[in-house]
């Protein structure tokens, strides 16, 4: 029993570590480092080693005494082993290394004969491993569309693998994608257009939606629940199966390469989401605060304008950064109705960049950098909003 | 007295729903309809431009006190493909004018010229002469000339608007268009993204629900993939697949782990051996089921975490009393919990994954053996630029679609209303 939970414990804490060692490897590969193997059997091997002396030492000296003095002494051997490689990756592979053995505290000789232990370890390592796996997995994008931006098309071509910024140039040739695409491609205007259409679209749509929300929520009428049925089929249907028809029409009625014309179709297809998440709201606010401003005469409009928004405040804000993100981040009728570049959003202008096989892919990163911030920004500040109100169903996608 | 009341609060209640209503129903209700007017129809991209008489005004002085001025209006059908019936022209001049050489077509009375210049077939093409003269021989301004636009206005045939029907896009849909392969492609791409979703979010829900340290950044940073804007993530993921300057390729190369650069994107079939057995993968279908998976997969997340956090701790210490394992406490605890949540989330991902478009087209443009529904609609009506074909196949997936919500309602519909 004690053998079998030893046992796993090796093997799993071994690979844990071997697989954050190969993250950091590659990402050290990225700044440049000639590294051609990944020294799979190599860490695996030391990591047996170490977390046996880690669950042998146990509790026996001070723990801070423990990891510092096996972090040092693995990162030196490690340096020994691998004399070519700078002092900076080494410190990261001794950062590591103690951030591997300060995991491995709980676990010692006593504590691994429990109950279930093997299971548990299992399920620790996992957890540990599933957590730094899906860190990489999803900011890895986010980090080459970044340091893309910096590079140039033909030191990339020359090496692929080498993201290091070059720090002694000015700063403005190290921005030089972002100026370029402000001056030659003219983005300053494409931000422009995007936020008039998103800002456009969030008030537009609030005000269509907010006096249909309360009267869904509250008021009762013929088609009701016809109504309150057919938001939530309507948010189900694809946009795709719009674009046919809205093409023809727009064209006929000469809407296209409009602004206004993209301002309608996104208030039209946000609506319902804004409906649906509004009425829910307001539904919670008591009846009987509205009743006393019926009593002092307020007509329905009064009620919605002095009671209701006041009271619903961070609902309404929350609806508003949603639909802000929806008609920022769209693209299928923005790619259908525009195709002059006067009239572009920053997501088709990026498209459009896109097309011409010349561009330099530092440009078309820049610009998706420049166009990816503000919502990841807005996303970051106001996640707690925004986290409650995806959960009650909103966001399509 | 609440007789009125009730029909005051009716008429509220409308004032209130309409604008809203009509608005949706304007630009999504309609175009569903017209989808299916459209799809009986012969009709091509370039018929829905309605044909328009135009004229551009070219005004140049012929006598040297420039009391005579000569005006050529360059007309034009603006259509290549239609006729325009009863064109009629109409243009003002200043007063105490006259013209040397009017049109039999044409009137001119009070400072007013009205033509009648019949039909024009496609393309149609004339250059028409005003010979303008002052009667007191004094200076016509140029610039009043010029800045006096021409009104012109004729009839044509709208060919949306005509009632002449086809079989013929639905015929083309179902024998010309490779459909079971579509159909085939499109299922692979909705079941294997939607099912790979949920499993990354029940894996990603389940590491955020443990005491870990910052959990509340896990959990955002998981959000990323869903809230980036498709355009520059899509263009991200080109960047690191791309197979002669891509970071994962040349990662993978220098790290000996394959030989040559692999087509990720570009490659419709991969060859791989297990056990001796050749098995044919289609790979760029496969990449863009993992971008897929990858950009959704935080939303399967998100509910699934909500759930799982609403579960009642009391069950899993009762689970420990009882002296079960973890693997025990998930299949017996968490599953039957989350089993509701799951299949909600099953039928919201498989509709929206079915009518995914802009991430295919931007990762592929539908090469390579990752045309799907979505993106059949868009090549068939722009670039063919076959609309009536475009709309046969939008309505062949609102068709796919209503019978899948009628199949999940009768099915599992039940079982999720009543959590």
């Amino acid at each position: 029993m004690k053998f079998k939970s030893i046992t796993i414990f090796l093997v799993s804490s071994s690979f844990f570590l071997t697989c954050i060692l190969s993250i950091w490897k590659i990402m050290s590969t990225l700044q440049g480092l000639n590294f051609t193997n990944l020294n799979i059997t190599g860490n695996f091997f030391s990591g047996i080693i170490l977390s046996l002396l880690c669950v042998l030492i146990g509790n026996r000296i001070n723990h801070l005494i423990k990891i510092f003095s096996l972090s040092f002494l693995f990162s030196f051997l490690y340096f020994y082993f691998n004399e070519s490689s700078p002092y900076w990756y080494i410190f990261g592979v001794f950062l590591t290394i103690l951030f591997f053995t300060n995991k491995l505290k709980k676990y010692n000789i006593k504590s691994l004969t429990e109950d279930f232990m093997s299971e548990k370890i299992i399920f620790d390592f996992t957890t540990l491993f599933g957590i730094v796996f899906f860190a990489f997995v999803i900011l890895f994008p986010f980090y080459i569309m970044l340091v893309t931006s910096f590079k140039t098309q033909i030191a990339l071509l020359v090496n692929p693998l080498d993201f290091s910024l070059d720090f002694s140039k000015s700063l403005t040739e190290l921005f030089k994608s972002y100026f370029v695409i402000f001056e030659t491609y003219n983005f300053s205007r494409y931000i422009l257009i995007s936020s008039a259409v998103s800002i456009g679209t969030v008030i537009v749509t609030l005000l269509f939606a907010i006096p249909a929300a309360y009267a869904v929520a509250r008021l009762n009428f013929f088609g009701k629940n016809f109504l309150s049925t057919s938001i939530l089929i309507i948010y189900m249907f694809p946009a795709i199966v719009l674009v046919i028809p809205l093409y023809t029409v727009f064209s006929q009625l000469g809407l296209r390469n409009s602004i206004f014309g993209l301002l309608i179709v996104y208030t039209a297809t946000t609506l319902p989401v804004a409906i649906y998440m509004l009425q829910g709201y307001f539904k919670s606010i008591p009846k009987e605060i509205e009743d006393a401003g019926i009593m002092d005469g307020q007509n329905w409009f009064g009620i919605i304008l002095k009671i209701i928004i006041p009271l619903s405040l961070p609902a309404i804000s929350s609806v508003a950064l949603y639909v802000f993100m929806i008609a920022w981040n769209e693209f299928l009728f923005s790619l259908m109705f525009l195709d002059s570049p006067k009239s572009f959003t920053l997501s088709r202008a990026i498209q459009y960049l896109s097309g011409d096989a010349e561009t330099p892919r530092q440009y078309l990163m820049a610009g998706s950098v420049i166009v990816t911030l503000p919502v990841l920004f807005i996303f970051v500040y106001f996640e707690k909003y925004l986290v409650s109100g995806l959960t009650s169903g909103s966001v399509k996608g | 007295m609440s007789n009125t009341l009730s029909k005051l609060e009716k008429r509220t209640a409308y004032t209130l729903v309409l604008p809203a209503v009509l608005l949706v129903f304007a630009i999504v209700l309609f175009p569903i309809f017209a989808n299916i007017w459209i799809s009986f129809k012969d009709i091509e991209l370039k018929d829905i431009r309605i044909p328009e008489p135009r004229a551009k005004k070219i005004v140049k002085s012929i006598s040297d006190d420039g009391s005579e001025l000569k005006i050529v209006y360059k007309l034009r059908n603006s259509s290549l493909i239609q006729e325009i019936r009863d064109v009629k022209f109409q243009d003002k001049f200043p007063k105490n004018t006259s013209i040397l050489n009017l049109d039999s077509r044409c009137n001119f009375k009070s400072k007013k010229i009205i033509c009648e210049l019949g039909d024009w077939e496609a393309k149609y093409k004339e250059n028409f002469e005003i010979i303008l003269k002052n009667i007191d021989g004094e200076k016509i301004k140029k610039e009043t000339i010029k800045s006096q636009k021409p009104i012109l206005s004729g009839k044509s045939d709208n060919p949306l608007l005509t009632t002449n029907f086809t079989l013929k896009n639905f015929k083309k849909v179902f024998y010309e268009n490779n459909f079971i392969d579509l159909l085939l492609t499109t299922f692979y791409f909705t079941f294997f993204g939607t099912v790979g979703a949920i499993i990354f979010g029940i894996l990603a829900a389940q590491l955020v629900n443990q005491n870990i340290q910052g959990r509340s950044y896990m959990r955002g940073i998981l959000l990323f993939p869903y809230v980036g804007p498709v355009v520059a993530l899509a263009y991200t993921w080109t960047l690191l697949l791309d197979p002669n300057s891509g970071t994962l390729n040349a990662l993978l190369v220098n790290f000996n782990i394959i030989e040559s650069p692999i087509n990720l994107l570009g490659q419709k079939y991969i060859t791989i051996s297990i056990l001796g057995f050749d098995f044919k993968l289609r790979l760029a279908l496969t990449t863009v089921i993992f971008f897929e998976i990858w950009r959704y997969f935080p939303l399967a997340f998100l509910f699934i975490l909500a759930r799982l956090q609403a579960i009642p701790k009391s069950l899993y210490e009762a689970a420990e009393v009882d002296g079960a394992s973890p693997v025990k406490k998930f299949i017996h605890i968490t599953l039957p919990q989350i089993t509701a949540i799951i299949s909600i989330l099953f039928m919201i991902r498989f509709i929206w994954n079915f009518n995914k478009f802009e991430d295919i087209f931007l990762l592929t443009g539908g090469a390579s053996g990752t045309r799907t529904l979505p993106i059949n609609v868009y090549q068939q009506g722009f670039a063919v630029s076959d609309i009536g074909m475009g709309s046969a196949v939008s309505i062949v997936i609102v068709m796919l679609l209503l019978a899948f919500m009628i199949i999940y309602f009768r099915l599992i519909g039940k079982k999720a209303n009543e959590i």
